[in-house]
């Protein structure tokens, strides 16, 4: 405790309206931010900015902060012009009527409209906190206009907001594991805290922003859901997205959202780790081949729908596949019409030998390939639009982009559900105020980020939407927390 | 698999940066990666060379140590730029001894060349070394111009000769296609790269060295540096032009052209020096070359010891220290110039190549 107090009595000179007091065996602060991502550091620079004394409590240690957001690179936010880095508008309706159509409409209309609004401001606030935006990166022309990229991506972005925290006089304690939430009556009262070598503490503070993300790095509870295929999926980020936040608040009468077994999940390389390989173990190139389970059998339509669209389905679908493996098939001739991929695609020079590299049955393998070969009727191949290359008489079909993989030599990614964040959460309203499971509003305790994604993200996804999440309802929590403890 | 261990390590981080391309604002590395999916030995002593040691990339890299993916990128090329230099050094027998011993073989050879030129002097007539001398003419007391100009001329037309021997190396194994030429606006636009350390810049937010904090100056002391050795050498050519065409000999006043350019020269060689040398001291461990320290002291040292002996001798040139710092001087002179296509000072043909090199792939992708 001796350091907290020394940082508490920093922090009092810096802090101006903030009641701010160290008093021996706990101190006090005006909020209490849990989590270190985007939604977390947008909080605590918004509730700091507004007067108030604020302490962070990253998880994990200093190299792994930020959670997910270490690992994206952009967020989409409404704007009714063109920008020195966004090449259109994006409006409000138009990201509206997108939501609503990959969440199919499992959204909470009046939350989701409140986001996207506010997104457009959020633009240039993330800007006044030190982030810099660029053109889209290579390989992503299709969200120039909608989604603004980070320079030098997640990391970057975090980077910056912590210098800004920091120097705003935002207090960061990394490795702080917070062990129990203490509640009364919908109040927030204290914190328990384990640190390595610090040991135990207690933190009181006059609001609570939980922005401790989803727990998608919490096997066990993931097979609550999903039985023991869960041990056979891959989280893409860090190990520390426990979820132990999150369940504090919902066993402490927090109102839940969302559906438990909806996540964002990607098909990607099963050489994978089985923490935190990012987005480089993804794979693009589910549109070129065809895809089949262990048992050599194609299972969806690979040629659905332009790509990005369809991304984030194939996790789901690997996931319902025995064993959660499958292969994508394809041939040398494609090989150049996707991003290079981190680990190099198996090879055979044959569709035996192919097989046999992979452990799948030779003669179903060949048989697929054959009959999906029979199938492909002529047409004129275009990856941008929704061509004319399509099977017939297979089930299931593959409706464009289908070509007869016939070039040794023959190729082959094995991929595995890939887990990037789980959409379970808290339920807030507009001010990011949680709900007690009575409906009533909590005094003081505030929720944004992954946690609370689930309100406005029933299922589906679309590129950046996690981001924007994060600084809007961030960027309000804190503006919202901040005024509840001047209060 | 490559010629060195060092190359297949750049490769796997190629592989891996381009199968994530966060970085690609930041600098012309990750650009130029993206124009490849294989890398040759080549192509990856163009991305080394390419690579301004900003440290942007690893502060934002999410793979960075710890992560079991192990990125970095900075010290990685970093590494593999200084054994560019040795695999590109002409005659390939003299590649390692820089590298090895930068320092100590510049120092041994400035101070080689001061006892040289002080024992010359002193054969000849013992009251010139320590006498006062004033007036034209002054410094060629200690040994006669022509002399000097012939031992200076030829340290330094070897040097061109080594290091236009090494760049044809270095543009045959980069260029493509083999052998191609570069355009005038390529080499415009590398000009202008150069000239104002674009890419040391970490795409506009600055560079790091010591932390994980943009606070890094390396880039003004560079250009002090930099431009001080451009003003020096003016001031040298000036005088050179001074002495044959219009038969004025030095020393010359405060005033004239040559004594100003080379004492601003002099201040830049002198406080550019200093800066780059205690950044380095205070640079990252994680992202120091440490084997290429001697090789990059040695031509720090070497360009501070030019401009310190030039400025003392500015100043004390009508006293009897004259001597004594002339020699010094020359000596500091004659080693920068011969340990030029083996040492540090290679860095900025080999990176100047590169640039042009990027401003032509991205000339013809346009």
């Amino acid at each position: 405790m001796v350091e907290l107090v020394e940082h508490a009595a920093d922090g009092q000179k810096v802090s101006n309206l903030g009641r701010h007091r160290a008093d021996g065996m706990s101190s006090k602060y005006d909020v209490l931010v849990i989590g270190g991502g985007n939604a977390a550091l947008c909080a605590a620079i918004s509730a700091r900015r507004g007067g108030a004394s604020v302490l962070v409590l990253e998880g994990a240690p200093k190299f792994y902060r930020g959670g997910n957001t270490r690992h994206t690179r952009n967020m989409r936010c409404a704007h009714d012009a063109a920008t020195e880095i966004l090449t259109g508008p994006y409006t409000e309706e138009e990201f509206w009527e997108d939501l609503l159509r990959v969440t199919g409409g499992q959204t909470d209309e009046v939350l989701a409209r409140h986001m996207i609004r506010e997104s457009k401001d959020i633009l240039n606030w993330i800007v006044e906190q030190g982030v810099r935006w660029q053109p889209s990166l290579g390989g992503t022309l299709s969200l120039g206009r909608t989604n603004s990229f980070f320079l030098g991506g997640g990391r970057a972005m975090l980077n910056a907001l912590y210098l800004t925290a920091e120097r705003l006089g935002v207090e960061v304690e990394y490795d702080a594991e917070v062990t129990d939430l203490v509640i009364e009556d919908g109040m927030f009262l204290a914190a328990r805290l384990k640190r390595p070598i610090k040991g135990e503490s207690e933190i009181r503070a006059t609001s609570l922003v939980a922005a401790a993300g989803g727990f998608e790095a919490n096997i066990e509870w993931l097979k609550q859901y999903w039985g023991e295929a869960a041990d056979n999926f891959l989280i893409r980020g860090t190990p520390y997205n426990r979820g132990s936040i999150l369940k504090m608040l919902l066993d402490k009468g927090v109102q839940e959202v969302g559906d438990p077994t909806q996540c964002h999940a990607v098909a990607i390389d099963a050489r994978a780790p089985k923490f935190d390989g990012g987005i480089i173990a993804r794979h693009d190139s589910v549109v070129f081949g065809i895809v089949v389970n262990k048992h050599a059998q194609r299972f969806y339509d690979e040629g659905e729908d332009i790509w990005p669209k369809r991304y984030a389905i194939w996790g789901r679908l690997v996931a319902a596949q025995p064993d959660q493996i499958a292969y994508i098939i394809f041939d040398s001739t494609v090989v150049t019409s996707f991003m290079p991929t981190l680990f190099p695609p198996i090879a055979g020079q044959t569709i035996a030998e192919l097989a046999g590299k992979l452990e799948l049955d030779r003669v179903a393998l060949e048989k697929t390939v054959t009959e999906f070969n029979a199938a492909v009727r002529p047409g004129t191949f275009d990856h941008t639009i929704l061509d004319d290359c399509v099977t017939e008489g297979i089930t299931p079909p593959k409706t464009h982009w289908a070509r007869r993989i016939e070039t040794p030599p023959y190729l082959a990614y094995p991929v595995r559900p890939g887990i990037t964040f789980t959409y379970l959460g808290t339920r807030v309203n507009k001010e990011a105020r949680m709900l007690m499971k009575d409906g009533k509003p909590s005094g003081n305790m505030f929720a944004a980020g992954e946690i609370m994604a689930g309100n406005v993200l029933g299922k589906g996804y679309a590129a950046g939407m996690g981001m924007t999440i994060g600084s809007v309802f961030g960027r309000i929590a804190g503006r919202e927390a901040a005024k509840h403890a001047r209060n | 698999m490559h010629g060195t261990r060092i190359l297949d390590e750049a490769d796997r981080l190629m592989t891996v940066c381009n199968s994530c391309r966060y970085c690609e604002g930041l600098c012309a590395v990750f650009p130029a990666m993206e124009m490849r999916r294989a890398f040759s030995d080549g192509d990856l002593n163009y991305l080394a060379n390419l690579c301004h040691g900003c440290g942007a990339c690893y502060v934002d890299c999410q793979f960075s140590p710890p992560h079991e993916f192990n990125v970095n990128v900075p010290k990685t090329l970093a590494v593999a730029r200084a054994e560019s230099y040795a695999a590109y050094a002409w005659p390939q027998a003299l590649s390692g001894a820089f590298a090895r011993n930068g320092l100590v073989i510049s120092m041994i050879a400035a101070l080689s060349m001061a006892a040289f030129i002080l024992g010359f002097a002193a054969l000849k007539d013992r009251s010139v070394l320590f006498g006062v001398h004033t007036g034209p003419g002054a410094f060629y007391k200690l040994m006669p111009h022509n002399t000097m100009a012939a031992l200076f001329s030829a340290a330094f037309l070897y040097a061109i000769l080594a290091l236009v021997m090494s760049v044809r190396a270095f543009w045959r194994d980069i260029g493509a296609p083999i052998g191609g030429r570069a355009d005038g606006g390529s080499i415009f636009q590398a000009i202008r790269d150069a000239g104002e350390l674009r890419y040391l810049h970490g795409g506009g937010v600055g560079c790091y060295n010591e932390d994980d904090k943009p606070t890094d100056r390396r880039k003004f002391y560079h250009h002090l540096t930099f431009y001080g050795f451009l003003l020096c050498f003016a001031a040298t050519s000036v005088a050179t032009l001074y002495h044959y065409l219009l038969g004025r000999e030095a020393p010359y006043p405060w005033w004239d052209l040559p004594v100003v350019l080379g004492t601003l020269g002099g201040i830049g060689l002198i406080v550019g020096p200093i800066g780059l040398f205690t950044a380095k001291m205070r640079r990252d461990p994680a992202l120091l070359d440490e084997h290429s320290y001697g090789m990059d002291v040695g031509f720090i040292a070497m360009l501070f010891l030019t401009g310190l002996t030039g400025m003392l001798l500015l100043v004390l040139r009508e006293t009897a220290a004259m001597g004594p710092l002339l020699a010094l001087h020359l000596g500091a002179v004659f080693a920068l110039f011969i340990s030029m296509p083996y040492g540090k000072f290679v860095h900025g043909i080999y990176r100047f190549t590169a640039l042009v090199r990027y401003a032509q792939e991205r000339r013809t992708a346009a």
